[in-house]
């Protein structure tokens, strides 16, 4: 175990953090200020992804293309919120879980027959392809380094949106106490598109951001929203700083797991036991926290009702 | 009377024994939708090509092919299974992509002793003690690939290959195969979780570990993922990147694009292998669907082609079961990996090619064939076949 390695892995475990975070704080708000359990969260995803490379495409820009998937996708979600779901928040979450699970494959379909089966090629910017000497002799992949920095900022910016702002004092609001903030007089229908708008600008921004990373292909966002469940759990519902703290946690935990545990076992174990358990024991790491947040903090790390 | 006697017509056209080779029926159970479904478009397409090919008639006759999508779900391959063995009463089944869907499949197929052809999946079962007279696999067995990226790893004299594949029972397979012909050393053995994203952590293991190569089997998305990110990390100048063909195969090459550039992979089939059958079949592929075939619509062809001459050799009586099995070993058709035929385990006996990705004359990226890793290679599990 070197410096360098132990270095770079906790760059990765914060990167992937911060990704996780762009999803979370999305589905922690609508989930914590609307009470909508909103599992399309990922299809938002999915579909700025998917925007992103073919508006990178059309343009020949992926510093134009993403601004324009995002602000797409974030009225495509506003759109969404006023057509469809605002009709689901006085129902149970039952019926909640049904129709956005509808959402999903709805979303998918339509994705399959706009663009077909095959995935998108969605690449880096040559500019950011290289690697940055981040210390002496530890080099890190340029994109990852911006996504950590475009994660930072957002992760500010959202800071001062909630806590310092009369729209995030709304939220807040909202999220503590949704009937008294409507007796107070605020106009919880704009609120909500507007905060569901966010959510979805912020999710187009992860997979405009992940996707030169990742497959942009149907399906991708079920994959991630199990995770982003996990934070918004671990971080406490509702709450944009539990999320970031969440979002962190399970990013180096992963890592960290996957990095450390199989070697670990390897040298205490015997192999045929250690090669068997050391990946399955890495992959449900993150539940095994998740769990241990429940068992002593039921309602999450910062809760967001009282 | 005149009444009885139409009734009387009536009943001996109904009643009258089916031809038995006025029509084939072929069952296509493919996978077609989800993310698996570009694998089953590609065999369909491959497959359809071939009936054009063969003037829309398999063997002579008439065909029709009963396409249905499985999604993926071996429940409901079952159901399809059972549904066009008992009610349409297909000659022939074939189209499947996945192993699970096969585990699901061939019990109700081999049960109304029908043949069942593999356009794909080749479970190591089937081609060792579960072997079956039914069953025709025109693709190859699942470890087959990586047991010649591992012969081409030690050929090449690497010392300290770093191995990375899923944690499941496919992935430990895939790399036993490798094993059995690599010789050299591991500079790490890593199994990641099935369907992972981001392969950070294991590429920063990769670049501490120092190896000479990297092979990696990550089916599907996984691939994608893990090639887009090892190029990105900047480790493809570092160290060379060998894989399995599924990982490179055209239409992911259209979809991934520049990070698979230089790539190296092993298959038993490329665009570019010199036979007529091979040119035909790639040309008019391309002027039909606009876009270059993959391994598996060369292997939906294949298993199109394989059914039309053991129809052909047995002039169409498809119900003489034992002539049949003969015709279908014999594989009297030019395939379009060129020379092959079948083991006793009916699993194919073929050359098996390290390819190149590169740029061909229009810019597209292409696997160009650089070896012959195999010559008439069998497979590792036909000595436990009893059959």
């Amino acid at each position: 175990m070197t410096v360098v390695l132990f270095v770079e892995q906790c760059l990765n475990g914060i990167q992937f953090g911060l990704m996780l975070f762009l999803l979370a704080a999305g589905l922690t708000l609508v989930f914590g200020v609307m009470d909508l359990i909103n599992l399309a969260h990922g299809s938002l995803y999915m579909i700025g992804a998917y925007l992103t490379a073919t508006l990178t495409a059309a343009t020949g820009s992926f510093l134009l293309g993403l601004p324009l998937a995002v602000v797409a996708t974030a009225v495509i979600g506003m759109a969404l919120e006023a057509g469809l779901l605002r009709h689901l928040y006085r129902r149970d979450h039952l019926s909640q879980v049904l129709a956005t699970f509808a959402l999903i494959m709805i979303a998918n379909e339509a994705t399959r027959a706009i663009w077909g089966v095959q995935s998108l090629p969605l690449n880096v910017p040559d500019v950011l392809s290289g690697s940055v000497e981040v210390l002496p002799g530890v080099g890190y992949p340029a994109y990852r380094l911006l996504i950590i920095g475009v994660g930072t900022l957002v992760a500010l910016a959202l800071y001062v949106l909630v806590t310092r702002t009369r729209m995030g004092m709304l939220v807040r609001a909202g999220a503590s106490n949704r009937d008294m903030a409507t007796a107070m007089g605020t106009d919880i229908r704009r609120l909500f598109t507007l905060v569901f708008g966010i959510g979805a600008a912020l999710c187009a921004l992860a997979g405009a951001m992940l996707g030169p990373l990742l497959a942009v292909q149907v399906g991708m966002g079920e994959n991630i929203l199990i995770l982003a469940f996990v934070v918004v759990v671990i971080g406490g519902i509702g709450s944009v700083r539990g999320a970031f703290v969440g979002a962190l946690l399970v990013g180096i935990v992963d890592t960290f797991g996957r990095a450390f545990i199989p070697a670990t076992l390897r040298a205490f174990a015997p192999p045929a036991l250690a090669d068997a358990a050391g990946p399955s024991l890495a992959a449900i790491s993150i539940y095994l926290l998740m769990v241990m947040v429940l068992f002593w903090k039921p309602q999450g790390l910062f809760p967001a009702r009282g | 009377m005149k009444k009885k006697l139409l009734w009387l017509a009536l009943f001996a056209a109904v009643s009258l024994p089916a031809q038995a080779a006025d029509k084939i029926k072929i069952g296509f159970i493919s996978t077609l939708s989800g993310p698996g479904g570009v694998l089953g478009a590609a065999i369909r397409d491959g497959f359809n090509l071939a009936l054009e090919h063969s003037g829309g008639k398999i063997g002579g006759l008439p065909v029709d092919v009963i396409i249905e999508d499985d999604q993926q779900k071996p429940d409901v391959a079952k159901q399809l299974a059972d549904k066009l063995t008992k009610r349409d009463k297909v000659d022939f089944v074939t189209g499947v992509v996945f192993q699970n869907i096969m585990q699901a499949v061939e019990q109700p197929v081999f049960q109304a002793q029908i043949p069942l052809i593999s356009a794909n999946t080749g479970p190591s079962d089937l081609a060792g003690e579960k072997c079956n007279p039914l069953f025709y696999a025109v693709s190859w067995v699942s470890d087959s690939y990586s047991e010649a990226s591992g012969r081409h790893m030690s050929d090449k004299g690497y010392k300290n290959v770093f191995v990375i594949a899923p944690n499941y029972p496919g992935g430990k397979d895939v790399v036993n195969g490798f094993k059995r012909y690599y010789k050299g050393g591991f500079a790490g053995e890593v199994y990641t979780k099935l369907g992972q994203l981001d392969y950070a952590v294991e590429l920063s293991q990769l670049r501490a570990a120092k190896p000479d190569a990297v092979f990696f089997f990550l089916p599907g998305g996984m691939g994608v993922n893990f090639i887009k990110q090892y190029n990105q990390a900047g480790l493809g100048k570092e160290f060379p990147l060998v894989g399995t063909g599924w990982s490179f195969d055209q239409d992911t090459l259209a979809a991934v694009g520049e990070p698979t550039l230089g790539a190296l992979n092993t298959a038993h089939w490329n665009i570019d292998l010199d036979n007529a059958a091979n040119k035909k079949f790639v040309a008019d592929f391309e002027k039909k669907y606009n876009r270059l075939p993959n391994e598996f619509a060369s292997q939906g062809y294949d298993a199109a082609m394989l059914i039309d001459a053991a129809v052909r050799d047995v002039k169409g009586n498809v119900e003489d079961k034992a002539a049949l099995r003969k015709a279908l070993e014999a594989a009297n058709f030019k395939s379009v990996r060129g020379a092959f035929k079948f083991n006793r385990n009916h699993f194919p006996i073929q050359n098996y090619y390290l390819r190149q990705v590169v740029k061909d004359d229009k810019g597209r990226l292409v696997n160009k064939t650089v070896a012959t890793i195999f010559k008439d290679h069998p497979d590792a599990y036909v000595a436990e076949c009893k059959m």
